[in-house]
């Protein structure tokens, strides 16, 4: 009975982490059909805003505060990590609607250059770039009129953009050598994000050991979740994306606002995701790569749901966290000791890791060659959309 | 595996540095004390050169790796700079500037082997220096064999290995992991869980472990590999409850990202020094715990060779003048201190065979000591560093109280408790082809 708990619980602790991750992919991907390979950078961005809000907290007037700074840091990530994704739909996802190819070179690109942005962001790294932007949008308002009604007009365009960015390099370079100007604010180095003490226990009950952080992480999964569910089944805007989502020409007609839902939902989506990344902090390291360590896994977890179905990935998550864990630890032999003796090797022989990973892509494989459109595939006139 | 773009080029922000540079006193202090610029007492020697030698830094600046990595090639251009500020590599009569040509692997293998072959056919450089992963020496291997070109490999590894393209000035395994099983089994107990990361070094080390516990009255109760990069350690906390309920010994050759996992979850499950858990880690230094928190890795072992906190003047020279060329907050660590010392050996071995040229110097560094942070280190005929072996504790502040110090121990290659290499060894004094791999 023990092992039974112990299985459901580490099961569901690894289940509720690919939940957290995926769901903001789920919001996006699934209801969107937006394939965004920058999902993992969006909960980086996460990871670096708590470690952001926790050394806000950990010197100063704040600083008996910084057992709950955890709690802080969660709006806080779902708001910089929104905004991030707000920006990526304003400037690269709208103007690829409908071409999922261009928009997964796309966004892997820019997963890219926000590895790159925290590894180089510095004090004038940062002016150079906020100075480079301003000039570039200030520069049609500020030129004559006539400029931008002439043939060669593009070229002006272009050139701006071209101007700014290099004077933007000349002011980095030139502050770069201010040496308080030149740190790094993060550096290519993993930071240190420190749980405060009541996250770093566990709780005994029982036989049953369960740490605090991943308790703290089902709850925060569990509410991120009826969040969401409340958002997109009551809330009129939810009403309004669900519309989008099932017909949108027809919405369009109706007078919904597709562009302005588009917006929301990814930044609803890439809110998610920051939320996702404080609570990867409380398990494992935060760096530049943090992304990828994820992004592989919650893209399994949606498609295996079933794309667009929020159910279908919370029951997919919570499947293959308890097929890792009775794999991977091998309680199989526990629970039948007296496995026949080629059995037991082969359980043995996956009883590791890094074979536990492969089974469970292999069964995943298996199932989807039965059941193409996943475990809760999208029915009716949906389907057509 | 994720490669991402260039970083930008660190050359920039170490000229806007030079300013800040307090190397003087410090260089000049090491430089008499070194064997190897014994005639040029310790003069400032700037500008008047009579000519350059080019050598290749190859490390990755980004990308997974890059985290530790940087450290590296920072103790190397340092090293550099300090041999150049004292006049340069002195060779029949001549100065020469030591020209650092940096390239960037990136974290890829395959790219590793690529920027080498480019070091070597254009740039035309004397020497590389480079490499931390074993899977990226291996990818360098066959092209510094087949161009009969030299590389210096600053990290300690898992052995089985000795070409005669290669140079090592890390840990073989009876400098790191052989005298801390022993020191374990000698301390801590007798049960062994071998954590490790899923490639060719944690596997090849825990090996030599297994026959090394079965030769000397160890038990292996339980043995797990994560995927380099993986964060879910779930799994292997349950096994490793299973197979030590009570305590016992935990020795983790983790790599990278994954150790931050492990040890948070690990702390979070109760298996920590405070249960009875004696965890041994051989691939976290000074900077790694910075980078997860000392908070989380109080009171855990690690054996090294050089600690930042070992208590000799020349190991507190080389941390200061480190702080004072990469800021104050930084820390040294053992890969740091053998790159250091790696690029000292290198001229000291061309300053006693007269060239740059790379067999010549092959040949004239067998035997060449110096007096490194660790102590005065020697080059064997193995081409293995003899080394100092340490184990220490990690402290609340994030350093290292050493609890034990073996002294020099002398490489040794091809590992004696594994029945395959048991009786081989290398010695590239002689002149036989086989060489690198003959019965004693």
């Amino acid at each position: 009975m023990d092992l039974l708990y112990d299985t459901l619980f580490n099961g569901l602790a690894i289940g509720s982490v690919l939940v957290l991750a995926a769901l903001g992919l789920a919001v996006v991907f699934g209801l969107m059909g937006v394939i965004n390979m920058a999902h993992g950078e969006l909960m980086m961005l996460g990871a670096y805003t708590t470690f952001v809000v926790q050394n806000l907290f950990k010197n100063g007037p704040l600083e008996t505060l910084f057992p709950v700074y955890i709690l802080v840091a969660i709006p806080a990530a779902f708001v910089v990590s929104g905004l991030a994704g707000l920006l990526l739909e304003k400037t690269v996802i709208r103007r690829l609607y409908g071409r999922p190819l261009e928009t997964l070179l796309a966004t892997w690109g820019v997963s890219l250059i926000l590895q790159q942005f925290v590894r180089s962001v510095s004090s004038a790294f940062a002016i150079g770039l906020v100075l480079a932007v301003v000039l570039g949008v200030l520069f049609p308002r500020l030129s004559p009129a006539s400029l931008w009604r002439q043939r060669w007009t593009p070229l002006v365009g272009v050139g701006s953009w071209i101007v700014s960015g290099l004077i933007g390099i000349a002011v980095a370079s030139l502050l770069g050598g201010v040496r308080v100007l030149d740190q790094p604010w993060f550096s290519a180095r993993n930071i240190d994000v420190t749980a405060p003490i009541w996250l770093r226990g566990s709780l005994d009950l029982g036989a049953l050991n369960m740490p605090t952080a991943r308790l703290f992480i089902i709850a925060l999964t569990a509410a991120s979740l009826a969040a969401v569910m409340w958002f997109l089944q009551k809330s009129v805007w939810g009403i309004r994306i669900r519309a989008v989502t099932q017909n949108r020409s027809m919405s369009d007609c109706l007078g919904i606002p597709t562009e302005t839902v588009d917006a929301l939902t990814f930044l609803v989506g890439s809110g998610l995701a920051g939320v996702a990344g404080v609570a990867v902090t409380l398990l494992g390291s935060v760096g530049p790569n943090l992304g990828g360590n994820y992004i592989v896994d919650c893209f399994m977890v949606v498609v295996l749901g079933g794309v667009g179905k929020l159910l279908g990935t919370v029951v997919a998550a919570l499947g293959i966290g308890v097929l890792s864990y009775v794999i991977g630890s091998g309680s199989l032999l526990l629970v039948w000791p007296a496995m026949p003796a080629g059995l037991n090797e082969l359980v043995t022989f996956f009883a590791t890791t890094s074979m536990a990973k492969v089974l469970v892509f292999a069964l995943i494989v298996v199932f989807l060659q039965f059941r193409p459109a996943g475990l809760f595939p999208p029915k009716g006139r949906l389907v057509e959309a | 595996m994720k490669s991402s773009s260039q970083r930008p080029s660190p050359l920039g922000a170490f000229s806007a540095r030079k300013t800040t540079l307090r190397l003087v006193g410090g260089a000049t202090a090491l430089a008499t004390s070194m064997t190897l610029v014994a005639c040029g007492g310790g003069q400032e020697a700037g500008g008047q050169f009579d000519g350059e030698v080019k050598v290749g830094i190859l490390h990755s600046r980004s990308g997974t790796m890059a985290i530790s990595e940087n450290t590296v090639a920072e103790a190397e251009l340092m090293a550099i700079d300090e041999i150049n500020k004292a006049g340069g590599v002195k060779v029949g009569g001549k100065k020469l500037k030591i020209v650092p040509i940096e390239e960037d692997g990136a974290s890829d293998w395959p790219t590793f082997a690529e920027k080498s072959k480019k070091l070597i056919d254009q740039d035309q450089v004397a020497v590389v220096f480079g490499g931390w992963t074993s899977a990226s020496r291996k990818a360098m291997l066959p092209v510094f064999e087949a161009k009969d070109h030299f590389l210096f490999y600053p990290i300690q590894y898992e052995g089985q290995e000795c070409s005669k393209n290669i140079f090592y000035s890390g840990a073989a395994p009876n400098q790191q992991a052989e005298p801390a099983v022993d020191w374990l089994l000698k301390n801590k107990g007798k049960d062994f869980f071998l954590v490790g990361s899923d490639y060719v070094y944690p596997r090849t080390a825990n090996t030599i472990m297994k026959e090394q516990l079965k030769a000397s009255g160890g038990k292996v109760v339980g043995e797990d590999y994560l995927p380099l990069g993986n964060t879910e350690v779930a799994p292997i906390i349950a096994k490793i409850k299973q197979a030590l309920p009570k305590g016992g010994v935990i020795v983790n050759t983790l790599n990278g990202d994954s150790n931050v996992a492990f040890f948070k979850q690990m702390k979070a499950a109760g298996i920590t020094p405070a249960n009875g858990y004696s965890i041994m880690s051989f691939s976290i230094a000074e900077e790694e715990i910075a980078a997860i928190g000392p908070e989380y890795l109080e009171g855990t072992y690690a054996a090294w060779n050089f600690f930042q906190s070992l208590d000799t003047p020349a190991s507190k020279e080389f941390t200061k003048n480190f702080k004072a060329k990469y800021g104050e907050n930084r820390v040294t660590n053992d890969p740091a201190e053998a790159a250091y010392m790696m690029i000292y050996l290198w001229a000291a071995a061309a300053e006693k065979a007269g060239t740059v040229d790379d067999n010549k110097v092959r040949e004239a560094l067998i035997g060449v000591s110096f007096d490194a942070p660790e102590g005065k280190v020697t080059v064997m005929p193995n081409h293995h560093v003899e080394k100092r072996v340490l184990i220490g504790e990690v402290q609340k502040d994030g350093m290292f109280k050493i609890l034990q110090d073996k002294g020099f121990v002398k490489p040794v290659a091809w590992n004696q408790f594994v029945p395959e290499t048991k009786g081989y060894t290398c010695d590239w004094t002689q002149k036989r082809p086989d060489a690198g791999k003959f019965k004693m």
